[in-house]
């Protein structure tokens, strides 16, 4: 059943993806460019997305006592403000400045950009995987 | 500021981010689960498969989600890269690099950490919007 769910919402999760042009590198620019020619589309994706979550996280999972399928809810537990969490959120803007693709678009595009998307998911997956390695060596849990 | 009437698509972009958000809604309420892509990825090629076999199925969803939206339109997917090369390269592996170091991207902080009120997430969401329209002002200014 997990898995089952995890597939669905995994492909609802795509075709938003595409639907909000999340998919489009050029249209991210394009709402990123707020100084220039700005598109403001995906703040529609955002507002509807966290909207959405607004009403069924304080609605619904808050009253919850655990979810359907699982014993309890993995959320992050951090509370704190650290230099990781700044240093990190300000590399990870700079990378989706350049390339107008965040980790989501990234997986979603394997198909969709046959030219570069496979190597350019695999060096976000390199990315990861080198930030797991210098978490754990400066910022030990 | 001018906005850019030619490719605004205010409908279709809300739509799919309440797809986006319902996406979150189910895999939280059923799974427990909070659907941050980059911890996804990163945990499926770190954890044993097995006991994390659910985030393999989601990616997978990612990945196909676009072709089952493709199935029901006419027209191509609008793809148009904005770098290429070493620069296409180097960027991915700094958007992995600082997502990972950040704890989140844009779904784990910008969709789900929001819609949480988690603090954390605001600090997160604000400080990579900034970095990302400097960035863009810098690299791709009048492009």
């Amino acid at each position: 059943m997990p898995v089952f769910i995890a597939l669905i919402s995994g492909v609802l999760f795509g075709i938003g993806l595409a639907m909000g042009g999340m998919l489009d590198p050029a249209k991210v620019v394009g709402f990123l460019d707020i100084f220039g020619l700005w598109d403001p589309s995906l703040a529609f994706v955002m507002g509807g997305g966290v909207i959405v979550n607004l009403i069924g996280y304080h609605g619904f999972i808050r009253r919850m006592g655990q979810p359907v399928c699982d014993a309890r809810f993995h959320l992050p537990q951090k509370q704190s403000f650290d230099m990781q969490l700044i240093a990190g959120s300000a590399l990870f803007g700079i990378g989706w400045g350049i390339t107008g693709l965040c980790p989501g678009p990234a997986v979603a595009s394997l198909f969709t950009n046959l030219d570069t998307g496979a190597i350019f998911l695999a060096c976000v997956g390199g990315g990861l995987l080198a930030g797991k390695v210098i978490s754990s060596q400066f910022w030990p849990a | 500021m001018t906005i850019d009437f030619a490719h605004f698509t205010p409908y279709a972009s809300l739509f799919g981010g309440i797809l986006i958000g319902l996406a979150a809604f189910i895999l939280l309420a059923f799974n427990g689960r909070v659907m941050g892509i980059s911890g996804i990825f990163a945990s499926a090629l770190t954890n044993h498969p097995v006991g994390g076999l659910w985030r393999w199925f989601f990616l997978a969803g990612t990945v196909i989600g676009p072709l089952v939206y493709l199935g029901f339109r006419e027209e191509a997917l609008l793809v148009r890269p904005v770098s290429e090369g070493t620069m296409l390269y180097i960027g991915g592996f700094i958007v992995g690099l600082g997502s990972m170091i950040g704890a989140g991207c844009t779904s784990g902080h910008g969709i789900c950490g929001l819609a949480r009120l988690s603090p954390r997430s605001f600090l997160a969401v604000m400080t990579f919007m900034i970095s990302a329209v400097v960035t863009v002002l810098i690299v791709h200014s009048g492009s």
